[in-house]
């Protein structure tokens, strides 16, 4: 019979998850009554339920594995929309009045929203610097956002500096924190690396825990004062949209730099770094000059994204910094397609604002921030919006070479 | 031009070097050949500095380079192709060979560069938008050797470019590597097991045995070397 192996398959599943739910779906104990209730019935419903999604999928995946031996290299259709000009344009046009207007038609809430996800796009993007081009798995991303975050409020509380003397002041400190984690661990890769940088993570978060004296503690620093603008005072409502332009502002200046770094010189040895160590220094490049700078470089947007995030509070403590923080970071770049810039901000903005909306199923967020990611994941391995490598095309077969 | 003086190199406490000694002249093709595990390899990464040296000197045109970072062994002039081809399997043949003119700024002059390995490599030129890790594992050694080739080395370093490979295709590559060597002047230190095919490219050739140099001398006279016969072209 045709389809005889999926429906093995799934009534394998089905017996399966029958099991797996016995204990919750059939088994009900009346706790104040002191009896059992078996409710059979029940089983009828998953075992057909699971069988029925189990052959639908088997289905699906077998249509795809045969696709894919007929065609090697399909473009997807969201890959092939974004790189028509005729396509890309408009809707890049349409995308940035639509963040202009943003605050006009949209509520304050609204508008601080869209300004969190702004920050973790900013984020998304430095980490991709680390994760997505030179290929060094970084679990401990957080740590320079706190870095930046902190230095803002320490050297504010301390010696009365402003917030555009900080900006470039975090970021530069957030990239000396980037080398200081580098040193160490130029020799490291893969697994061992990710649990050098998660335990990096986890002492800054407990240093600035612990040490009262210095970074005041769990209770962390309060009235950070908002950026200026030029010296008037704005209220929180104006505040909070000033805050929005500035952070559609340095985002932008983030696309922008990511995008030329990641077509210059340093952005091809930074992915020669990631396809093969050996080969990429048989062909001259400098190892460790190339990991040092992705480290900083990438440690640098998480420290404006630092400044940026306490002055957007005005409060901060160490409960902001948890590897929670790094995770989601990490899912960001991962969900929208390592090295991959569309992919990654509009991952950035789902996984951000998909919670903020889904409050109606808050308690199931979890459940469904687990499901999609999965989806995606066998739907979508390369991420959202994979990337791929620039290509150059020749009207004439024998067109002198670009670049 | 290359000049290795009592070389030893050391995995952690296994000696894989026992103090060699040897040397390339300008414009020659040098080979070394021996069995698994002689140190064929280590020698080469030694050269590269990849592999760092514990004792010894390694003089490249007359200054030591062995304490030199691998960076600036390449910027010196040596380029190595590296064992089991190791090309950048995710960029395409094209950026493949950007990699290796990364030293280089002479836009004009890798244009040219990049037109002379087309034509040494026809095939190079059709792929060259494909992604390196598709290509068959010929077409990958020559890709390999490109790489290399365009970054204008003054000394290759060749390691085992026949591994691998069709009888074909090693005929070819080592036909490339004899026209490279007599219209560039490229010197070639090449490592390989297949002794017969090394020792009919090469001028010179060194046995090494377990991290030393037993046999050298040309590679004409090697070629009928009792035991040379005996131990590597299997006569």
């Amino acid at each position: 019979m045709k389809y005889a192996c999926e429906l093995k398959q799934s009534t394998y599943i089905a017996l399966w998850f029958i099991l797996l739910t016995f204990p919750i779906m059939v088994v009900k104990v009346n706790t104040i009554e002191n009896i059992i209730v078996w409710r059979w019935i029940n089983i009828v419903g998953v075992g057909v339920g699971a069988f029925v999604l189990s052959f639908f999928w088997q289905l699906y995946l077998r249509k795809k594995m045969t696709s894919q031996q007929t065609a090697p290299e399909k473009v997807s259709i969201l890959n092939r929309l974004i790189e028509n000009p005729k396509i890309y344009r408009p809707a890049l046009f349409i995308v940035g009045i639509f963040a202009l207007i943003f605050p006009a038609v949209f509520s304050h809430y609204q508008v601080n929203v869209m300004t969190t996800a702004l920050i973790y796009v900013m984020l998304g993007l430095g980490l991709n610097i680390e994760v997505g081009l030179a290929g060094l798995l970084d679990l401990g991303y957080v740590a320079f956002y706190a870095v930046g975050a902190y230095s803002y409020a320490l050297l504010n509380y301390h010696f009365g500096l402003g917030f555009w003397m900080l900006l470039p002041v975090g970021a530069l400190l957030a990239a000396f924190f980037g080398i200081l984690v580098g040193f160490p661990v130029l020799r490291l890769r893969g697994d061992y690396l990710a649990i050098v940088t998660l335990a990096f993570a986890e002492i800054l978060r407990l240093v600035l825990e612990n040490w009262n004296t210095f970074s005041f503690g769990p209770s962390g620093i309060s009235n950070i004062p908002r950026p200026g603008f030029f010296g008037i005072n704005l209220t929180p409502e104006q505040s909070a949209i000033y805050m929005y332009f500035l952070l559609i502002a340095l985002c932008g200046l983030t696309i922008f730099v990511t995008y030329r770094l990641q077509h210059s010189r340093i952005g091809r040895a930074w992915v020669a770094l990631r396809e093969d160590e050996l080969a990429c220094q048989a062909t001259g490049i400098d190892k460790t000059k190339a990991k040092l700078t992705a480290f900083a470089l990438g440690a640098m947007w998480a420290g404006m994204a630092g400044v940026l995030f306490a002055a957007k509070t005005t409060f901060i403590n160490p409960a902001s910094f948890t590897f929670m923080e790094s995770a989601m970071i990490l899912s960001i770049v991962v969900l929208g397609g390592m090295g991959s810039i569309p992919g990654i901000i509009l991952a950035a903005l789902a996984i951000t604002l998909l919670p903020e909306y889904l409050r109606v199923f808050s308690d199931y967020r979890m459940i469904l921030f687990g499901a999609a990611l999965i989806i995606i994941m066998v739907f979508r391995p390369g991420g959202l919006l994979a990337d791929r490598r620039k290509q150059y095309k020749f009207h004439q077969p024998d067109a002198k070479e670009k670049r | 031009m290359l000049k290795l003086v009592d070389v030893e190199t050391c995995y952690g406490s296994i000696r894989a070097l026992k103090g060699i000694s040897l040397s390339v002249a300008e414009g020659e093709i040098v080979a070394l050949i021996g069995a698994n595990g002689a140190g064929k390899s280590t020698t080469l990464m030694s050269i590269s500095g990849i592999t760092p040296t514990c004792s010894g000197q390694i003089l490249f045109n007359g200054k030591p380079i062995e304490k030199t970072d691998p960076d600036k062994i390449v910027a010196m002039g040596i380029s190595q192709v590296p064992e089991g081809r190791r090309i950048f399997p995710k960029l395409s043949v094209l950026e493949n060979l950007e990699m290796g003119a990364f030293l280089r700024n002479d836009h004009a002059e890798i244009k040219k560069d990049l037109a002379y390995i087309y034509n040494l490599f026809p095939i190079l030129h059709k792929r060259r938008h494909q992604q390196g890790g598709t290509l068959s594992g010929g077409e990958q050694q020559m890709l390999a050797i490109s790489r290399a080739l365009i970054a204008k080395p003054k000394l290759l370093l060749l390691d085992e470019p026949s591994l691998g490979l069709s009888p074909l295709m090693t005929k070819l590559i080592y036909s490339i590597l004899a026209k490279i060597n007599a219209e560039h002047r490229t010197t070639i230190f090449l490592v390989e097991q297949n002794a017969f095919l090394a020792l009919k490219l090469a001028h010179r050739a060194y046995v090494l045995e377990n991290g030393a140099i037993t046999i050298e001398g040309k590679a004409s006279d090697l070629m009928h070397n009792e035991n040379v016969k005996k131990a590597y072209l299997g006569i």
